[in-house]
């Protein structure tokens, strides 16, 4: 090699040619930086006009029910569209207790997914089990709410309802919780659909948070002689807590969101008249994708429009409280190191 | 500095009262050197005495990053590099740099090579396979390459890639090439091979080095800038620094009793 | 004796801790039985189902009226030329913004612009697509009069467009500085810099982000309710309604119709295949790249 090199050190090959002197290059490229950063500045402008544009077609949408109805939209239990009389609590009521019914199931089931497959199951298992539960996560809604109308909803009246019915029908107070026709719709069908569909990606993110926790202080907290159970429930999850409540989170606001899981179970019936978790209800999703392109314009179209900036808001509201919450906790962190 | 450089050769590189921040951090304090033509200049000193933070400064790498600026006059030639009129890039095609990793390009060998030439030159096919030889034999790496310039860059070894990366810069004929701790991630037989590759190349290049390694600065340098703490603390020929020094903290560092 | 009495409530409270780590451990392992079970059940019910109903004819016919023989034909084909002009026009939106975020965000004077996209583009990806739906029937369709194929693209477009920036700026990090730096270093402008050297570091990156992005808007049904409505018939025309495989399974699984369920059900099927079959070619370009 050097042989080589010295044999022929630095006389360039015959077609080589000197550099342009320097004042002779141009810079290259300056037009092209200039327009490829206005396309790239472009895009991100784009998409802060696209949230204006949401906000601002939403509020002109419903400017007639807006102006009608005022916030005391969010209080009128009505929904009649034949009499043109419009009101917001019971699908915000679907919503919320479908939500609610959701996170309540999918959070413990989630955390005890994320706690088998980071700490109990053997390595060989990992990784298989780990990409199921993210593929499903990708599963489309449409699959889940299918299954629950024409699988699961005849399972649970069949299983669930009935009995229920039969041991607290004479029950004052609880009977009214189960009354309805054995269809296995509504309410409690929706939350639990919903929580199937969370399931995956609230496990997902708990598993990854829990992952990198540093196997260092986990072994500091096995030295000490704890148990498995002990290390998860005091070392690991206060380590992640920022994390599982990303994931928490992020599982609330698709529930909340979701609209065909929850518009194939819910029983599209816009009544608060009955408490019952098996009578047919609706939430703001379902209510529009049913009766959104048929509506015709009018006050009808522009109730459903500021029943969608309700929806919006909503999960703003809990992205906020969620980015928030993160804000506080990388604070408090911030303070004690 | 208290004595003023000794070096009469032709200077490339003229440092005028250089100072650089970091946000409010002073980083480099008064700095004033001559770089010699065609020769290697070492730069020694511990761990955030600067050494890296002024060979960023002679292609404005700096810039890259807000807040981060400096203040003086770096000439190359009679134009000076950190005048806002000067075009960052046309600086950065004068004064090539070669980093503590190596860095190849996700693409193949030849492209990695010819990358730099494309910016600033328009060769036909045959002009530019010669240009990409004569860079890869100028970094010693032809023989190993040449039966697979359509490999990818990455494939090769870190020895292989640091010499690319050379290759890469001396493609482009850069009047200076800057070498930031160029052998700190290789192997003590590739150092040795990207040593031999700096002795041939000053013969047509200006080389400013920085390093941790004292043997490799008394080896390949031909100049010695020694800094501590953003100070240039003693500045001379390489023999001299290594064997009377003129500074007590020079000495101390340099027979290992500090740093 | 003391000693003797310290030991014994140390063995019990010990032999407690132990009760509540198994109790708990049982607990975990219920929880991933409980998960998988449904689960299973939900792709069992769906291959089952769907299969039952997949025929040839699926692929050939179109979509029938009640109680006659047909296929999915034209939804499927709906929905592949929605998807792919949705992805025609978000994906290059979103790479774009991504590379603002990721190479121009630092710049003093744009941090700034910056920082409100990522806020703004957070909003976007936990907006219900619904809402989406909304929007565009209130731009697209009661402008133009019409439901129309462009409008459910448009829709599904801007489902891409905030996943797309996540990962493409998310991917862009992940290149080594060193590598913009050396590209800088030999004197490139910046836009080449970024797209002959960052963005084809994070390549596979992105483009697994693109085709993450296209799983989930194959599956979405709620925004194209009313952008694209639906339609019995082949149709090309993209200013017109056009039929698609989310909102035929809608609207077939709601009835009561026995051959519609069943179309409905080799819909879901196929849907859930394409989108599964999409992830695990994401997943595995992304590994290569490891």
């Amino acid at each position: 090699m050097t042989a080589l090199n010295s044999s022929q050190p630095f006389h360039p090959s015959a077609t080589d040619r000197k550099p342009p002197s320097p004042s002779a290059r141009r810079a290259p490229g300056v037009w092209g930086s200039l327009v490829f950063g206005l396309f790239a500045g472009g895009a991100a402008l784009f998409t802060l006009l696209l949230l204006a544009g949401i906000l601002l077609t939403l509020l002109i949408g419903a400017q007639p029910a807006i102006e009608k109805y005022g916030l005391g939209f969010l209080t009128r239990s009505v929904w009649d569209p034949g009499q043109g009389d419009f009101g917001a609590l019971a699908m915000v009521y679907g919503t919320l207790a479908t939500s609610f019914i959701a996170l309540v199931i999918a959070v413990p089931v989630s955390f005890g997914i994320a706690l088998f497959l980071t700490e109990l199951a053997p390595a060989w298992l990992k990784r298989p089990l780990g990409t199921t539960i993210e593929l499903l996560a990708a599963v489309p809604s449409i699959v889940y709410g299918m299954w629950g109308l024409l699988v699961f909803g005849p399972f649970l009246a069949a299983y669930v309802q009935q009995p229920l019915q039969n041991m607290f029908g004479e029950v004052p107070g609880l009977s009214t919780l189960f009354t309805g026709p054995p269809v296995g719709i509504g309410i409690l069908s929706a939350g639990i659909i919903l929580a199937i569909m969370i399931i995956p990606f609230i496990s997902a993110v708990m598993r990854d948070v829990f992952e990198v926790t540093p196997a260092l202080l986990k072994e500091s907290a096995y030295g000490l002689g704890s148990t498995t159970w002990e290390v998860v429930w005091k070392v690991v999850l206060p380590y992640t807590k920022a994390g599982v409540i990303g994931g928490v989170m992020l599982g609330l606001g698709r529930a909340l969101g979701e609209t065909m899981a929850v518009t194939f179970v819910i029983g599209n019936m816009s009544q608060l008249d009955s408490p019952s978790l098996f009578q047919a209800a609706n939430s703001i999703t379902s209510v529009l994708a049913n009766e959104f392109a048929e509506s015709g314009g009018g006050l009808h179209e522009a109730a459903l429009l500021y029943l969608g900036l309700v929806l919006f808001f909503i999960t703003f509201v809990v992205l906020a409280f969620s980015k928030w919450l993160l804000l506080r906790l990388q604070r408090a962190e911030g303070a004690r190191t | 500095m208290d004595k003023p450089t000794q070096i009469s050769l032709p200077p490339k590189i003229t440092v005028r009262d250089l100072n650089f921040y970091y946000g409010n951090f002073h980083a480099l304090k008064n700095i004033s050197l001559n770089i010699a033509e065609k020769q290697v200049t070492a730069f020694i000193g511990p761990s955030g005495c600067g050494k890296s933070t002024l060979l960023r400064v002679f292609n404005r790498m700096y810039e890259l990053y807000p807040g981060q600026r400096a203040e003086g006059h770096v000439m190359l030639g009679d134009q000076d590099l950190l005048d806002r009129r000067q075009n960052v890039a046309l600086v950065r095609a004068r004064v090539g740099m070669v980093f503590q990793k190596p860095t190849p390009f996700p693409m193949t060998i030849y492209d990695n090579v010819a990358f730099g030439v494309k910016l600033y030159e328009k060769l036909n096919p045959a002009d530019m396979d010669d240009r990409v030889e004569w860079a890869l034999r100028k970094a010693a790496l032809w023989d190993e390459v040449k039966d697979k310039l359509r490999a990818s860059g990455t494939s090769l070894s870190g020895g292989q890639q640091q010499r690319l990366c050379i290759a890469r810069g001396v493609a482009i004929k850069p009047e200076v090439l800057l070498l930031d701790e160029p052998c700190s991630a290789l192997d003590p037989i590739s150092t040795g091979k990207i040593e031999e590759l700096i002795a041939e190349l000053k013969s047509e290049i200006t080389i400013a080095i920085v390093t941790h390694n004292m043997q490799q600065a008394a080896r390949c340098s031909d100049f010695v800038a020694y800094m501590y703490l953003g100070d240039l603390i003693e500045f001379g020929a390489t023999q001299q620094i290594f064997f009377k020094p003129a500074r007590q903290e020079t000495e101390d560092y340099i027979t290992g009793r500090f740093g | 004796m003391s000693i003797a009495l310290r030991d014994d409530i140390a063995a019990r409270r010990f032999a407690a801790r132990q009760r509540v780590n198994r109790i708990a451990l049982t607990l975990a392992l219920l929880a991933m039985v409980f998960g998988v079970f449904w689960l299973v059940w939900i792709l069992w019910e769906t291959l089952r189902l769907g299969l039952g109903g997949l025929a040839l004819s699926t692929l050939t016919q179109m979509t029938p009226p009640p109680n006659e023989a047909g296929g999915l034909a034209n939804a499927i084909f709906g929905s592949v030329v929605m998807v792919a002009l949705a992805t025609f026009v978000g994906a290059p939106i979103g790479v774009m913004a991504g590379v603002f975020l990721a190479e121009y965000g630092n710049i003093r004077g744009l941090a700034w612009l910056a920082s409100l996209t990522r806020f703004v583009n957070d909003i976007l990806l936990s907006a219900p697509s619904i809402v989406i739906g909304l929007f565009v029937y209130t731009l697209a369709v009661r402008t133009f009069h019409t439901f129309s194929a462009i409008a459910g693209a448009l829709a599904l477009a801007l489902l891409v467009i905030p996943v797309v920036i996540r990962t493409t700026e998310d991917m862009l990090r992940l290149v080594p500085a060193a590598q913009r730096e050396a590209a800088y270093a030999l004197g490139a402008p910046k836009w080449k810099v970024i797209l002959q050297i960052t963005l084809r570091a994070a390549r596979a990156g992105v483009i697994t982000g693109i085709l993450l992005a296209v799983a989930r808007i194959t599956g979405e049904t709620a925004p194209l309710l009313f952008t694209a409505l639906n339609n019995q018939f082949w149709s090309t025309d993209l200013g017109a309604p056009m039929a698609n495989l989310p909102v035929t399974i809608f609207k077939f699984a709601m009835s009561p119709y026995e051959n519609w369920q069943q179309l409905a059900w080799a819909g879901v099927f196929l849907i859930t295949l394409a989108v599964l079959f999409l992830n695990i070619v994401a997943r595995w370009i992304a590994r290569e790249r490891r």
